[in-house]
Parts: structure tokens; sequence; C-alpha cells
């Protein structure tokens, strides 16, 4: 039998190894709490500073405002006007809009595929559906857009007959075509890690395919399905290039899919590069950030979560 | 050890050109419509005087007099002057901009080219682009909703509109926006019911509406000619901006893009050139 013969090292190196490796793995940790504080701290003026709060303070953005005198109160986002408007109301409406089209167009999308994958595809199928679907994913979201703004949006107005060619349902489709990799994958990962005990269960009981699937292994998987919905509707928030390009960038508060939107993510993108150092719609921009990252890292931890305590429930370890 | 010094070595040959070219570039940063002029001014004016490298980008006026502000650039192209509120913040850094007038541009309206309607009054494009006018047959076209296409609001040529037409107004909150002419362009020529507006020299695939000041004025299409004499009312210069009075290769490059040869490059790529005296009266002694 092959001997294996390990040098002696000396007890620094090992303890400077271990530190090292320690090291590498809180700096993850430290950039996030980092990045937070950086944008956080460009945004705190809105609480400070008076003049910054006078002109875009926390009530001027959620409650309605009357901006000239005599003119009824209503939310607007003008920041470059004469006098500045910062409602993030219609942001906040036009980012949950584009976000839920993208779901209602995800969810039943990636989860039928996850079924069909871990209940009804044969092992060729399998092996082809997978990665062809975890290709969407590897698709740049500034080709998505584009797509979405030359091709998309034609065909939508030419068969829907819209008034506005880019608009929510726009942007949320090509959204929902960027998160339905994130979907399928975590459905498929949580029906695959159904045990087949409860499967083996079902059939004994006199199941046929379909019972087993729909009455068993999927409420079965259903929290892991779940999360991975809220994954995707993270990654939906998030998302800027899509809607930027997409989705016609007009704040408007109105309940139609079918009207131009504002999210968060696009305002930002669109308006940073030139907003004047310092300023009030600087700091407000900032403060757009903020909201972004406690938003997305809030669903994202958690749905990891869930996630987790699923693995650990299936792996009957602590 | 030998593999770590020869990597180490490459990396600083890169850095010290990377240093020396830096030394001889000038950059050019901001306006989207003066880019396409910038980049061909830049080429030209490259192969005349090999030796220079000039980097030319867009992202709007804002963006380029923000670079100017910290730094960031040599040369800003601006579709509009620098608000207070910027002028303010240079003095503060300590910045003295100098403005000169390159070109000339028409602010055209685009009309899709079925559309019915030719011309239109200031008064009615304030209307529309407020939101207060949304129909095409109230301006005598067909009866469909108005869909405004503009530019965001770190374009100069979106300020220049609003203050100029709409008499700083807000532009209603119905109006989309697109990151560039070209994309107004576009978005139009797909849309019988759109208008949008943009810098005449990128007009393709859709139609100029005939603007008249007044109500009952003469209605002018933009072209070379109506801007550069002033007929077509809706104009304006188009400005580089330097930190102080440029010296050195940033003056030579300025007076060139000024003198005879400049002028008619940008007139071969549908820029309104200055006239002969404005052109001499800014170029830098």
């Amino acid at each position: 039998m092959n001997e294996l013969k390990f040098r002696p090292k000396s007890k620094i190196r090992e303890f400077l190894g271990e530190k090292f490796i320690a090291v590498n793995a809180f700096i993850a940790l430290i950039a996030i709490v980092l990045i937070f504080l950086f944008i956080f701290k460009e945004a705190i003026p809105i609480f400070t500073d008076s003049e910054i709060r006078e002109e875009a303070g926390l009530d001027k953005m959620v409650f309605r405002q009357e901006f000239y005198e005599g003119r009824e109160a209503k939310w607007s986002w003008q920041p470059n006007s004469e006098v500045p408007k910062y409602s993030l109301f219609p942001l906040f409406i036009g980012t949950l809009k584009a976000a839920l089209i993208a779901m209602l167009f995800a969810a039943p999308l990636g989860i039928g595929a996850a079924v069909y994958s871990s209940e009804f595809a044969g092992k060729k199928m399998k092996e082809i559906i997978k990665p062809i679907i975890e290709l969407l994913a590897g698709i740049p979201s500034v080709v998505l857009g584009f797509f979405a703004l030359m091709i998309l949006a034609t065909f939508l107005q030419i068969t829907l007959g819209l008034t506005f060619r880019l608009n929510a349902l726009n942007a949320g489709i090509a959204l929902g075509l960027a998160v339905i990799p994130i979907v399928f994958t975590i459905a498929e990962d949580a029906m695959n890690s159904v045990p087949g005990s409860l499967r083996e269960a079902a059939t004994a009981l006199g199941a046929n395919k379909w019972q087993v699937s729909l009455t068993t292994v999927l409420p079965a998987a259903l929290p892991g399905i779940a999360a991975g919905v809220v994954l995707g509707f993270g990654r939906a928030v998030g998302e800027t290039m899509i809607v930027l390009m997409a989705s016609g960038n007009a704040a408007i508060i109105s309940g139609s899919f079918l009207d131009s939107i504002r999210t968060f993510s696009a305002t930002i993108a669109a308006e940073l590069a030139e907003v004047v150092f310092g300023s009030a719609h600087y700091s407000v921009l900032f403060f757009i950030g903020s909201l972004l990252f406690v938003f997305t890292f809030i669903i994202n931890f958690a749905g990891d979560m869930v996630l987790t305590r699923i693995k650990i429930k299936i792996q009957g370890k602590m | 050890m030998k593999k770590s010094f020869l990597i180490l070595g490459l990396a600083m040959v890169i850095i010290g050109t990377g240093i020396l070219v830096a030394g001889s570039t000038i950059t050019i940063k901001g306006s989207d419509t003066l880019v396409r002029l910038g980049q061909r001014w830049a080429e030209e004016y490259m192969k005349e005087f090999p030796g220079t490298v000039i980097q030319v980008s867009g992202g709007g006026s804002g963006t380029g007099i923000a670079a100017l502000l910290n730094g960031s650039t040599d040369i800003c192209e601006a579709s509009r002057d620098m608000k207070e509120k910027e002028y303010k913040k240079a003095k503060e850094l300590g910045i003295t901009p100098y403005r000169v007038s390159v070109a000339l541009d028409g602010i055209a309206v685009f009309l899709h080219e079925e559309n019915p309607v030719q011309n239109l009054t200031y008064a009615q494009l304030k209307g529309i682009y407020t939101g207060s006018i949304t129909n095409w047959k109230e301006v005598g076209g067909n009866d469909a909703r108005i869909i405004l296409y503009g530019r965001e609001n770190n374009s100069g040529t979106y300020t220049f509109f609003k203050e100029h037409v709409l008499n700083k107004e807000d532009y209603s909150e119905y109006t989309q926006t697109l990151p560039g002419t070209a994309a107004v362009v576009n978005a139009v020529s797909k849309d019988k019911n759109g208008i949008g507006y943009g810098g005449i020299a990128w007009a393709k695939g859709v139609k100029f509406a005939a603007v008249s000041e007044e109500d009952g004025g003469e209605y002018v299409i933009p072209s070379v000619e109506t801007v550069s004499d002033g007929t077509y009312p809706i104009s304006r210069d188009l400005y580089w901006f330097f930190s102080g009075q440029p010296t050195g290769n940033l003056k030579k490059l300025v007076n060139w893009a000024l003198s005879d040869k400049g002028q008619k490059i940008a007139e071969e790529i549908d820029y309104v050139p200055l006239s002969k005296e404005k052109a001499k009266e800014y170029t830098i002694k």
C-alpha cells in the first residue's frame, strides 16, 4: 500500500494560512456592509441637512404635495424642474408593476418546466431542458432589453393594438425571461429533493403519475418553490437595463399594465451620471439606492433562509 | 519567483505605456447631440496631426459638465449653457469655465412620415408636451392619442426645449424618456402617433414639422440654411467648455475646429456651421 508522506509544517505557517483563508471568507461580508454604509451615507443629508430636507425630505418623498399654489396635491417625479418634485410613489408603483408582471409570466413557466423536468421528462429530455433554460440565464440583460425595445414592443403593439409602444407589459415580459431560469432551477432542485419514499408511498396507494406529482410531490416541494419565486422577485425588482430600455421611463401612476412605467433602478441609472454632486437630487438618488439594497437584501435573505432550512431538514443534519 | 518578477515587469510596462499615452491624450465628454461631431473632428484632426490621441464619448451635456468640474475631462461638449448651480459649483472648486460656440444646431420636431399634421406653433408644441393637448385632432390630425417621446432630464436638448418652447414648465409625466436623439427618432419612426424632438443632424425615417413661433406666423422647416440664417426659431449654439482659457494642444484643437476646414467638416455631417464672422470671433488668439 502506498504511504502518503506529509512534511511537518511549521505551526506559524498553519496559523497564518488559517487566518488568511478566514479573512477571504469575511471579505464578502465586509464588502456588503461597506457598500451599504457608503450608499446610505450619501443619503443621510435628507434627514440631517435642513436645506435638503426642505427640498426633498422624507415627507415630501412619500406624501402628495401641493407643488403649485391652488393646484391639487399630487405625486410627481420631476427632479429637474423649476420646482423640483421628488415623490417616490410613481417610481414605487412602476417597480412593483414590472416585477409583478415578470413573476406572473415567469412563475408558471418556470414551475411548469420544473415539474415537467423532474416528474415527467425522460433522462434525455432532462439533459436537454436544464442547460437550455440555464442558457436563458446567460443572456446579458442589455441584450434582453434590446430585444424588448426593438422586437417585442412592436409585436405587442401590433397584436394588442396598444397606445404606448414601450410599457410595463413589454418590460415585464422581458424581465420574466431573465427570471425564469432562477425560478426553474430552484423549483426543480426542490422537487428533486423530495424523498423517493414519498413518491413510492403514493404509487403504492394507487396514484398515477399525475396524481403523485400534483398531490404529493408538489405540496412537499412547495417551500422550495416559494423560495424560488421570492428570489426571482428580488431579481426582478433590482434589474435595471431591461426596464431602462423597454419600459418608456415615464413616471405614471396607474393600474394599467399597458401604461409606461419608471422604476427605481432605471431612475438611478438614468439620472445619477449627471446629477450635481451633493445636491438634494443626489441624496434622493442614493436614498433610492439604499431602499433597493435593503429590499433585495431582505428578500434574498428570506429566500435563502427557507432553502437552507429545507436542505437541513432533508439531509437530517443540524 | 522568476515568474512573478516577469509578471510584475510586464505590468509596469503596461502601466507605464498607459501613463505615457495619457499624457498626450485629449478627452472630450458630454453632449450626445455633439458626440458625432466631436468624433468626426477627432478623426480628422488625428489624421492631420498624428501623435495626438483624442477620446470622445457621450453621456449627455450634464454628464460632460460634471466631468469637467471633477477634472475627468479636458473638453466638455454641451448642447446647453451651464446652469447657475453648475457655475456656482465650478466657482467653489476654483474652476473658471471657458465657453466656445463651435457649431449651431436646430432642434427639430419629429413626426411619423404618415402623420397628416405638418405645421405646429410654439403654443401647440407647449400644449402637447405639457399634456394639455392630448389628441392629434386638436392640432388638425387624426383622432388618436398623442404619444410623447423625449429625452432624460440630464440632456441639454431636454433642458433647451423646456426653457425655449415650454417656457420652463414641466413636461407631461406621460413623456417617455429615451437615452439619445437617435433613440427618439427610432421610436417616432415606429409609432404613427408619436412626436419627438432632437437635433436636426440625426433624423432618418421621420419627417420634420414646420414650426412657427407665433400663431399665424410663417412655418419654417428646419435645415442647415434656415438654422444658419435664423429663420428657424428653435435653434441654439453648441458649446465646448474648457477649464480656463485653453492653451497648447487644446487651443490648437479648438482653433482648428473653428477654422474653415473644421466648419466644413461639420457641415458635411449635417451640423450647422457658424458664420465666418462668429467663427473668427471665437478663435482664441
